[in-house]
């Protein structure tokens, strides 16, 4: 039988001789995405802005009544609501924010909620609610820190590990890395202004695993030649290892890129920002293992003399034997 | 390739069968179930409350009211305490300021027999000798009681800790299936009810303290002092329920006749003259009986009836009160009638809750994303398979079984451990598909990249399985660092994500690394192939 083979038995590509261009667009793009959150902001959910959402379907019609919706709302005295389409034309999402006050009376907040739903089982004959969230401005801005501090943490975390299992230098270079996502991945959010909730944060934190995963079988790859080829350049012993690993990274990229456009076809609406993020992340991770991770082991001025020689094999020294069913 | 005696292939094969057939109940819905035999284990997933539907909410202690309110009480008992635990106390006005009681003592030789007397009224906290009011004799004839810190927290532990239990019992009440109702640190509450589609009448029921008193009202007082809602001192001016701003206010005493404390039972009733909606209420023997004498100490005149610091109505004492039994009106629906009868019944709550969290998911929304994050995973799962196979051929078989294996024993070891699936999860779950693979992919390009440096066959398997394997472990330890952090600071939907990820992690390594590589060993031993094609 003739096996499919995306990459070619054996490639040259020299990835690295574009890494002054790829690192300057790097630092644009990071650039660009702190300054477009910081200005723009990012259109946080009901989970970190607090407030209330309410998603129902007109089961009787074709189209929601957006307009009625509208006015019957403002006619509540419910300032600051939206009102928007969401999932199928009947169905609608209806956001508030955290009305004044409501952080001394969380009551308030539930009141506001109770209100429009009432409301529009009684207006709306045929309407269902499918679910309403409300958070109060306290719990939020819970959610909020210990999102803040699972990423921040996660990123030590990681970088620490890569440290102790390789070289400070690795460790540098894969925080850059993953700096480098996390600051893209907001980017695109405060550009598309898709919701930012608790499930962006669960993306994130696996961006950042995933980006990981293909920095780490790089930079694997870079330690076991720097100590096979021990004479070769630093530039061209990069480029060696990526093109060794490319085909593991387009095929893994591959089966990622699958699973998740099929979630992003079939699965829940629910679930669009998370697979879209998960997706852009894919992209954005595997360039940054090459152009990132990589490049930056030039500029810390790895070498041969990185690693301590030790007894070298095809299968490297034997500290770095462990695994599994070896 | 002899590191898989036959032994060690029996005993991973017998593993791999005890992982799928406990997945199977969790796939099998409850008739189906019902086939099998009842001495089997029957693990089954459960659905997190964006599957199944359902209201969760989170209620939290108003504690700066409770500590205002346990304030007053202790300065109501040293009152007390100055006027009847022995020869009376002359003592200035009591000063409720800044957290803490102050007062002095009008007679110097009286100071000590005093602070006696409040020492008496403070309780020991913990072993460490501390007690819940500390009582300090200021400025000579000044007297300071401040609660501590650990008596405050202790009291407000213990609050929060029977206000769970009252939570409980106002649920069972209610009749839904399978509530949880969990203490979530020192101030906070979690409940969540699963197919309940309406959080309205739940959130009122939890949110109302049930705080029934019935005192007398204080007919001297000037009537303009009520239409201010000013009261004089022993009185309190309390307004009315459901009424508008403006309409002044109820001036009771300060002293309780009987509280709901006191009652048996509560059942919403009739009127029987007006057919008003009622909420009957019997009382228990001291209560009956209190009720009783202050009832026929007072024809004529008009008491109060009193729900969480409101008047519901103020009638006339008609007749004495003598079997225990009264009826309460104040413009009920059945409807809110019912849930004060439950709420009376199930106890006062010792602190107010408050929502500060609530999420409901109607079961129609919950059902189509079962639906459709079940149909993308097998769609997923089917496109995955077929690229692996195309790829790598005869390893992309073994990769496949190892995949399908993988899944059902992420789904075992959730419904083992007592998990929750949520829609995340189910994400959760496409994502181990695709990152479950990368390792195969990973082996499988190692091999591949082996025999092309011209390595024999097995040789290749071999060296592909080692050195690939040293960057599987890291990645998926780097991984398991990623999930671990979502796990704790994570809260529901991200925490059902994480747990699938963190298990898939676990079981891909083992069926992904260690089962694919029993299946290879196997079939060089057995087939002794002259070539691989990978």
């Amino acid at each position: 039988m003739r096996l499919l083979k995306l990459v070619p038995d054996t490639t040259n590509i020299r990835f690295l001789r574009w890494r002054n261009v790829a690192i300057v667009i790097s630092i644009i793009l990071t650039v660009a995405s702190i300054t477009l959150t910081a200005t723009r902001g990012l259109n946080f959910g009901v989970d970190f802005a607090g407030g209330q959402m309410i998603q129902a379907t007109f089961t009787e019609d074709e189209q929601a009544p957006v307009a009625e919706l509208r006015e019957d709302i403002a006619a509540l005295d419910i300032e600051g609501a939206s009102i928007q389409r969401f999932g199928d034309p009947n169905q609608v999402s209806i956001r508030m924010r955290v009305t004044e006050g409501a952080d001394d009376d969380p009551e308030l907040a539930n009141a506001i909620s109770s209100r429009v739903t009432q409301m529009m089982e009684a207006e709306y004959p045929g309407v269902r609610i499918d679910s309403v969230d409300s958070v109060s401005g306290k719990v939020s801005d819970e959610l909020f820190r210990a999102g803040a501090l699972a990423l921040g943490l996660a990123m030590l975390a990681i970088a620490l590990y890569i440290w102790l299992r390789f070289e400070w230098q690795f460790g540098v270079g894969a925080l850059f890395a993953l700096f480098h996502d996390v600051a893209l991945t907001f980017g695109f959010f405060a550009l598309t202004q898709l919701e930012f909730n608790l499930n962006i944060v669960a993306a994130l934190l696996t961006i950042i695993g995933y980006s990981l995963n293909d920095t780490i079988v790089v930079y694997d790859r870079i330690r076991e030649n720097l100590r096979k080829y021990r004479k070769m350049e630093i530039v061209p012993l990069l480029d060696l290892s990526v093109n060794e690993t490319l085909a593991r990274t387009v095929m893994t990229s591959l089966t990622m890129v699958i699973a998740l456009v099929v979630l992003i076809w079939v699965g829940p609406e629910v679930l669009f920002g998370f697979t879209a993020a998960m997706l852009l992340g894919i992209f954005i991770g595997t360039y940054s293992s090459v152009y990132m991770a990589a490049p930056i082991l030039i500029w810390l001025k790895v070498g041969p003399d990185t690693f301590v020689p030790e007894e070298a094999g095809p299968g490297g020294p034997k500290v770095h034997k462990e695994g599994y069913g070896g | 390739m002899n590191d898989f005696p036959t032994w060690k292939v029996w005993m991973l094969s017998a593993l791999l069968v005890v992982g799928v057939l406990l997945a199977i109940p969790s796939l099998l819905n409850e008739e189906q179930r019902s086939y099998i035999p009842e001495f089997l284990p029957q693990p089954t997933i459960n659905l997190g409350l964006d599957l199944s539907g359902g209201v969760h909410i989170l209620l939290e202690a108003q504690t700066e009211e409770f500590e205002e309110q346990r304030l007053q009480t202790m300065s109501d008992r040293i009152e007390d305490a100055m006027e009847d635990d022995g020869p009376p106390i002359e003592i200035g006005s009591l000063s409720r300021s800044g957290g803490e009681i102050s007062f002095a003592v009008r007679n110097e030789a009286q100071l000590d027999d005093a602070m006696e007397r409040v020492r008496a009224l403070t309780q020991p906290v913990g072993f460490t000798g501390e007690r819940d009011f500390s009582v300090e004799n200021e400025d000579s004839l000044q007297i300071v009681v401040t609660p501590t810190e650990t008596g405050t927290s202790e009291a407000v532990n213990t609050a929060v800790e029977t206000a769970t239990e009252v939570v409980r019992t106002r649920i069972d009440e209610l009749g839904t299936r399978e509530p949880t109702i969990i203490r979530q640190g020192a101030e906070r509450i979690v409940v969540q009810v699963p197919g309940l589609d309406s959080p309205e009448s739940l959130m009122s029921l939890l949110g109302r303290t049930a705080s029934l008193e019935f005192r007398m009202v204080n007919y001297e007082a000037d009537p303009n002092m009520a239409l201010a809602c000013q009261a004089p001192i022993g009185s309190e001016a309390l307004p009315y329920a459901n009424q508008e701003e403006g309409t002044g206010c109820v001036i009771v005493q300060r002293r309780v006749m009987v509280s709901g404390d006191q009652l048996v039972n509560a059942q919403q009733g009739f009127d029987q003259r007006s057919g008003e909606v009622t909420v009957n209420l019997t009382f228990d023997g001291p209560g009956g009986r209190a009720f009783g004498r202050v009832t026929q100490e007072n024809v004529g005149r008009p008491f109060a009836i009193i729900l969480d610091g409101e008047v519901l109505s103020a009638p006339n004492i008609n007749e004495p009160i003598l079997g225990g039994n009264a009826q309460i009106t104040g413009s009920f629906s059945v409807q809110s009638a019912n849930e004060l009868a439950i709420a009376l019944r199930s106890g006062r709550l010792p602190v107010e809750l408050s929502v500060i969290e609530n999420r409901t998911v109607g079961p129609e929304l919950g059902g189509d994303s079962i639906r459709l994050g079940g149909l993308a995973g097998l769609i997923a799962t089917v496109a995955v398979m077929t690229f692996m196979f195309v790829t790598y051929g005869r390893f992309g078989i073994y990769a496949n079984i190892a995949l399908a294996l993988n899944l059902f024993l992420v789904l075992a070891i959730m419904a083992m451990l007592d998990a929750t699936l949520t829609l995340p999860g189910i994400a959760g779950f496409v994502l181990t598909v695709g990152a479950a693979v990368d390792a195969n992919v990973l082996i499988n390009e190692r091999i591949r990249e082996e025999q092309r440096r011209g390595r024999k066959i097995i040789d290749a398997v071999q060296t592909g399985y080692k050195e690939a394997s040293r960057a599987i472990f890291d990645a998926n330890i780097t991984n398991f660092i990623g999930g671990a952090l979502m796990f704790s600071f994570g809260s529901g939907p991200v925490r059902g994500f994480a747990v699938v990820l963190v298990i898939g992690i676990i079981t891909s390594v083992f069926t992904a690394v260690t089962i694919t590589r029993m299946m290879v060993s196997v079939w060089i031993k057995n087939k002794r192939p002259k070539e691989l094609v990978v």
